[in-house]
């Protein structure tokens, strides 16, 4: 049975996983089509992040599935290593490696884990950086960069391994707040170029504007959820209208 | 992970490493210093002028005349040094690998290994060497001898081994989680994360701790006197004995150890400094 676009391609289905007596997620259903953006927002410690962990396998789940492409996640004999190639992470430290220049960065995994021809992957990562729009940068290193040229390097260090999805965990929370825009727009220009994309974010404008459906997180449970102007504008969870009013 | 714990880890990082690290600068020494010492030990000396008859060789000439062979066992000190640092390194290195195994029994045994001999007396360990080895191995009909100095060597690379255990384990504990998950999002083995992006990292941060280590163990190379090698200690009291035990040649002939070894340490530790200093800025 081969995964075809026509089903979501990334399904996740009454999943429940706990840390230790801690149950973070509680039964947390959601579809995510090809092509398609969601962003999960909610408040701190609602297990958003937990969540798209768990899509990748860095974190496991106790029952539930998730499903990627039609390969089950939760399956004790998954190739982890084959998931990962599918599916890109960017974290909010942006975890660069600092002893690599912006360039090797990129070039890394395309090389050591794909294998891939030493030019082609030196190419694909210069045409990266310039898509991420930091030509000149290439020889720098992490620490001579700022926040956002960072992170921009992440978003085309995970890009260089042509993933399927993307994972976004608040990748711009850590940022200042001049360079949160540089890094939105990178992304913006990933959604319209038809990339399929799980945000975390808590930058409602943003989300608003690229997604195109939204979920609220509350407590380890989807409190609730649609596509953008409905979701801002009719929201009916009390939670929902208290943590937006908190927030906007 | 939690978020938070993720932030705050590469920050405070430097942080927790620094302190300690940096001596005041009031404490450094000074060339000062190093006449000050000189001036002590000839004041010290004065009475074993005053003593001395005219008769008998004055001791400086005595310690000039012992001088070529009390270097020779230094430089054995140093033989012994280096060559237990390497042995140690290595073992301790397999060993400290074997502490961070997804392998519980691997894991557990080095844990348990690397314990053991960083909590023993290294003369403990020493005389523990001495005596459980043989004097020679026969391996496929061959006969090698194992001397005394060979013996003490693997004795001291013992303790060695423990504590670059320690150093390797500690190293890749402190690199923050991130560095981890970020490899293992791109897909990397846990070998390639291991060799390509967590250890290249963790080297600066085992180097200065592990010179440290090495002065340790240069300065501990002397418990090899205990048991009969003719390192410098060892020279030094066969000297001083085939003087007629001369109670006047003792201050001369020890200060000229302890300067040795101040020769040899003291621009190590300098050394391990600048780079504790340098690393902690940089992370
Ligand atoms: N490795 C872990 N071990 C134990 N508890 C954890 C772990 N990771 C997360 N948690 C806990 O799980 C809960 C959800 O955490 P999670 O990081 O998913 O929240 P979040 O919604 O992403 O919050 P934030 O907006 O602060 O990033 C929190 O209570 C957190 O303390
Ligand atoms: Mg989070």
């Amino acid at each position: 049975m081969a995964w075809t676009d026509k089903e979501p391609m990334v399904s996740i289905r009454d999943v429940h996983k706990s840390f230790g007596a801690l149950e973070v997620l509680k039964g947390v259903s959601l579809d995510v089509m090809k092509g398609e953006v969601i962003c999960i927002i909610g408040p701190s410690g609602s297990g958003k992040s937990t969540l798209i962990r768990c899509v990748n396998a860095l974190n496991d789940i106790q029952s539930g599935s998730i499903k990627v492409e039609g390969q089950e996640v939760n399956d004790p004999h998954l190739n982890k290593l084959e998931l990962r190639k599918k599916v890109g992470m960017v974290f909010q430290q942006y975890n660069l490696f600092p002893h690599k220049n912006a360039l090797e960065n990129i070039m890394m995994a395309p090389l050591l884990v794909l294998k891939d021809n030493k030019v082609e992957v030196e190419k694909l990562a210069r045409s990266l950086i310039k898509k991420v729009r930091l030509e000149g940068k290439e020889e720098s290193y992490p620490g001579e960069l700022s926040g956002g040229q960072q992170q921009r390097v992440a978003i085309a260090r995970s890009l260089a391994m042509n993933p399927d999805v993307m994972l976004f965990d608040e990748v711009t929370a850590a940022l200042d707040p001049e360079t949160v825009n540089e890094v939105l727009l990178t992304i913006k220009e990933l959604a319209q170029d038809g990339m399929t994309c799980i945000l975390v974010t808590h930058e409602m404008g943003f989300a608003k504007e690229v997604a195109d459906h939204i979920y609220f997180t509350d407590r380890g449970v989807i409190v609730e959820h649609g596509p953008p102007t409905e979701f801002f504008e009719q929201a009916k969870d009390p939670r929902t209208i208290e943590f937006l009013g908190q927030i906007l | 992970m939690n978020n938070r714990s993720q932030k705050i880890l590469p920050v405070i990082m430097p942080v927790m490493m620094a302190p300690k690290a940096r001596p005041d600068d009031r404490f450094r020494l000074q060339r000062w210093h190093g006449f000050a010492l000189v001036a002590v030990l000839i004041t010290a000396s004065i009475p074993a002028f005053a003593a001395t008859d005219p008769a008998r060789a004055s001791m400086f000439e005595v310690l000039q005349r012992w001088m070529p062979l009390l270097l020779k066992g230094f430089v054995f000190n140093i033989i012994i040094s280096i060559s237990a640092m390497a042995i140690g390194t290595v073992a301790g290195a397999v060993l400290g690998l074997g502490q961070i195994s997804l392998i519980a029994p691997v894991r557990k045994i080095s844990w348990l290994i690397t314990q053991f001999f960083r909590n023993a007396p290294w003369l403990v360990l020493l005389f523990f060497a001495m005596f459980l080895l043989p004097f020679e191995l026969k391996i496929f009909g061959l006969t090698i001898p194992l001397p005394d100095w060979l013996k003490a060597m693997f004795g001291l690379s013992l303790p060695v081994m423990a504590n670059v255990s320690e150093i390797v384990r500690g190293g890749v504990m402190s690199l923050p989680s991130g560095q981890w998950e970020a490899a293992e999002s791109l897909a990397f083995s846990r070998q390639q994360t291991l060799w390509r992006i967590i250890l290249p990292q963790c080297v600066k941060r085992m180097l200065p701790p592990w010179m440290n280590l090495y002065s340790i163990l240069t300065m501990a190379t002397v418990l090899a006197s205990i048991v009969g090698v003719s390192e410098v200690m060892t020279l030094t009291g066969q000297a001083l004995a085939a003087e007629g035990g001369r109670s006047d040649l003792l201050i001369p002939f020890y200060s000229f150890v302890l300067f040795l070894f101040f020769i040899y340490c003291y621009p190590i530790a300098r050394w391990t400094v600048r780079l504790e200093k340098k690393f902690a800025v940089i992370t």
